[in-house]
């Protein structure tokens, strides 16, 4: 049947129209003046007046100099000046959202530069002064530093819509620069900068919410696997350290956790210390009954065999884990949508697994309201003394009924309140939207994992089922003071997308990580004491003498966590030892954070390679029951062979 | 799909905020990305809106541009993905759901006789689901297989299932046709 092809190609080739070419012209002018517009603008930002309108001018210019379709003109014209008085920060149109791979000539450079060196005179700025074109993107990195919230949406689009609502768009292009092999169109991962290094004297106080996700870890192995190093933002140390479980030493007595800390020098740094601090939760006996309600994404992008067909055998995995007083309910959006399964003791094996197979892939329009379903169900399903939680399996299509993020989140945290907890399954590559993932799970009050293969979601549902549905210390909190008169700079490995405001920290209100039980939680700071070679910031001339007490400790600890269904949160503190050495739990979580900063590329390391990670990784390795150690070991191994 | 070693590094030199190497290059591929936001959406107004779209953000886009793909390839995956994103967007409004869409086709019919031949091209792409009328738009693109799976970022032998499932929908209607 070539003839067909022949025919729709000869008839294809008849009706392409040229393009019209005051509309190319326009176009590409347009192109121009925005890429010009982007070159000069990694300066400083301006006040946000001149911000808006300069966005507004180039927002509005491209639509207002097009003839011929006035009405479309208009009404896209009068929403968007709406939607910018609603929503002012929302006005990076355009703008570039990976600050971090900016090349780093052209931030710096001010525009007259490049105007007299490379544009040679062949573009002409439109707007007039240098100076009014620098702003937009810079506002961007700004919103990095939110600490209570720091993930970033990665771009916000205005769209003509009757009610304006961002929407996340993907960093298309850069999905195939980077990996043209993989499936990869439209994931979206936060880039957030490496946490920097901190003066003791300026900034004594780190604090920072506990995160049990792992979901990075898993996306970092399965690009590692398709033979291509993971993008920089997809790499985030702290989920990568916990992903492993760590025998620390269990608490005793009533307390939901037990911290652990260690102090010894820096593998890679002869001349600093890492503070490793380790938290263990406690293993619970008795657990209440559960209710969980599996939201599915059943869209047609799902359709992969390592979408839903996976996320179906991996539910066959945790059925059997669950007990005959539990409860189980399935509701799907988009293909098959609506409440697939009424809530059904997880003792009816047969009927859940019949309803399960019952779901199909396929239609690509979102279910109205499926996350309100799934909660509503929850909601009816909740009876006192029991656990309801919502399981969102998808492959990162999050059009589920609210298409504004924030509304989401807060739909999301508002639920939270109400006791229901919202957990996320990342399945398959291809549209995966990391940053989305990982802000609803944390305003959930849950984990979000990426199950790339079955054995992955044996990990996940059924070895760690209880940790991941039973959190016994809700919002963990951490905060360490260092003694400046001790300790001269310090440098938080990961949790960059976890930083809190120093006042957040006694402030119940403000939302952190869970442990569940048996959790194992680590965080690693790298810090140079006082008159260590190391030191990087000169003393200030002018400064006062240093405060702090040079006979004290180096550092103090302090935890906060509400027990569950409490709303006062409850303090534990401890002192920083002294030096010592690592256990070998602690030096292979210190392998793993080396490792995460060596695939981020960071300077910290000095010339500790891949090598020096595997070494110190294999050393630790433990017992390793499930072979997780041994599979991060090789995937060191990959990534040293793809990074030479 | 020839695209010389030259674009490739005018690619990476507009990356790095060469608006010279950024100007030359688009005007050296605006036909083509045009002509595929045609095959893609079936209008020409559509088109020329999704070229805009693509304009208006490529200079934020090309700084990820690497150079590890030709950069027409690169090009024409930035222009797919462009034109799902206006795709979905339509389909949230429900309106003109698809770019062919009945009122163009009622346009072109009116048109009559000098547009048959199109007139069968517009009911065929029609009746085509998104991805394999992608694919196909491709394919009309004089891109091989591979080239087609290397911008829609999925294996070759996709994309023959793909074209083979396209022959097999068109075929079903040129029988509807005939009968």
């Amino acid at each position: 049947m070539t003839d067909d092809l022949d025919d729709l190609r000869a008839a294809m080739k008849a009706a392409t129209p040229a393009p019209d070419t005051k509309a190319k012209g326009e176009n590409i002018a347009l192109a121009r003046k925005n890429f010009a517009t982007l070159q000069g603008s990694g300066d400083a930002a301006r006040p946000k007046s001149n911000r808006i309108w300069t966005g507004v001018k180039t927002m509005l210019s491209p639509l207002t100099t097009r003839g011929g379709r006035g009405g479309l003109v208009a009404s896209t014209a009068l929403i968007a000046i709406g939607f910018i008085a609603l929503n002012p920060q929302l006005l990076e149109f355009g703008a570039q959202p990976e600050a971090v791979t900016l090349p780093v000539n052209v931030g710096q450079e001010p525009i007259e530069m490049q105007a007299d060196d490379q544009f040679n005179g062949a573009v002409v700025l439109e707007e007039a002064p240098p100076a009014t074109t620098l702003a937009t993107p810079k506002a961007t990195s700004q919103r990095l530093n939110r600490s209570a919230e720091a993930y970033d949406w990665p771009e916000v689009r205005i769209y003509p819509q009757p009610a304006p609502r961002p929407s996340i768009v993907l960093p298309e292009g850069d999905a195939v620069a980077t990996a043209p092999a993989m499936e990869r169109d439209t994931e979206a991962f936060p880039d957030a900068a490496a946490n920097p290094l901190k003066i003791t004297s300026e900034e004594p106080v780190s604090t920072f919410s506990i995160d049990v996700d792992t979901a990075s870890y898993a996306v970092v192995r399965n690009s590692l696997m398709s033979g291509v190093l993971p993008p920089r933002g997809a790499v985030r140390a702290e989920e990568m350290i916990n992903y492993f479980p760590y025998a620390y030493p269990v608490p005793e007595g009533d307390v939901p956790f037990q911290p652990t800390v260690t102090v010894a020098e820096t593998p890679w740094n002869s001349d600093t210390q890492l503070v490793h601090i380790g938290l263990q939760g406690a293993e619970i006996t008795e657990r209440p009954p559960l209710n969980l309600v599996f939201l599915i994404d059943t869209s047609g992008s799902m359709q992969a065999a390592n979408k839903l067909p996976l996320l179906k055998q991996s539910f066959r995995l945790m059925l059997a884990q669950l007990r005959p007083e539990d409860e189980v309910s399935i509701v799907a959006y988009a293909g098959s949508a609506g409440q697939v399964l009424e809530p059904t003791p997880a003792g009816e094996r047969s009927t859940i697994l019949a309803a399960l197979e019952r779901l199909e892939a396929g239609g690509g329009t979102a279910g109205q309201a499926g996350l309100q379903q799934a909660y509503q169900v929850a909601e009816d399903m909740n009876a006192e003394g029991e656990v309801s939680r919502v399981i969102l399996a998808t492959d990162g299509d999050f059009n589920v009924g609210l298409s504004d993020p924030a509304a989401l989140e807060d739909f999301i945290a508002d639920k939270r309140e109400s006791g229901t907890y919202l957990s996320v399954l990342g399945f398959g590559r291809g549209n995966l939207d990391d940053a989305t993932m990982q802000a609803l799970a944390q305003n959930g009050n849950g984990q979000a994992a990426y199950i790339d293969t079955l054995s992955e979601a044996q990990k996940v549902l059924v070895d760690q089922l209880t940790g991941a549905l039973f959190s016994i210390a809700n919002d963990v909190k951490v905060q360490v003071e260092f003694n400046p008169a001790r300790i001269a700079e310090y440098r938080l490995i990961g949790y960059e997308t976890r930083a809190l405001r120093r006042e957040d920290f006694n402030n119940d209100r403000v939302d952190a990580g869970d442990i569940g039980a048996g959790h194992t939680v680590t965080a690693i700071y790298e810090v140079t004491p006082v008159g260590s070679g190391a030191v990087m910031a000169d003393p200030l001339r002018y400064g006062d003498a240093v405060p702090g007490d040079p006979d004290g400790e180096i550092g103090f600890l302090k935890m906060r966590y509400k027990a569950p269904d409490e709303d006062v949160s409850q303090l534990i503190e401890t002192a920083l030892p002294e030096a010592s050495s690592l256990s070998g739990e602690a030096q292979f979580a210190v392998a793993i954070a080396g490792f995460a900063q060596l695939l981020r590329g960071e300077s910290a390391l000095l010339d500790w390679d891949y090598a020096d990670a595997i070494a110190m990784a294999n050393g630790a390795k433990g017992d390793d029951p499930f072979g997780y150690r041994a599979e991060a070991v090789s995937l060191m191994r990959l990534a040293q062979s793809l990074s030479e | 799909m020839r695209m010389t070693t030259d674009d490739r590094s005018l690619g990476l030199a507009a990356a790095g905020g060469d608006a010279a190497a950024f100007a030359a290059l688009l005007e050296r591929h605006y036909d083509r990305m045009f002509g595929l936001a045609y095959r893609l959406t079936g209008q020409q107004a559509e088109a020329e809106d999704l070229t805009q779209d693509i304009c208006a953000a490529l200079p934020s886009k090309i700084r990820a541009y690497r150079g590890d793909a030709a950069f027409g390839t690169w090009l024409y995956r930035v222009t797919v993905n462009a034109a799902h994103d206006r795709r979905r967007r339509h389909a949230t409004h429900a309106k003109a759901a698809k770019g062919w869409g009945d009122w163009e086709v009622n346009r072109q019919a009116v048109k009559s006789e000098a547009a048959a031949a199109q007139d069968w091209m517009q009911t065929a792409m029609m009746s085509l689901p998104d991805t394999l009328r992608d694919t196909l738009a491709l394919v009309l693109d004089d891109l091989n297989h591979a080239e087609v799976g290397a911008v829609l970022g999925i294996s070759e032998g996709t994309v023959s299932w793909r074209v083979s499932e396209a022959k097999k929908h068109l075929r079903a209607l040129k029988g509807k046709e005939t009968t």
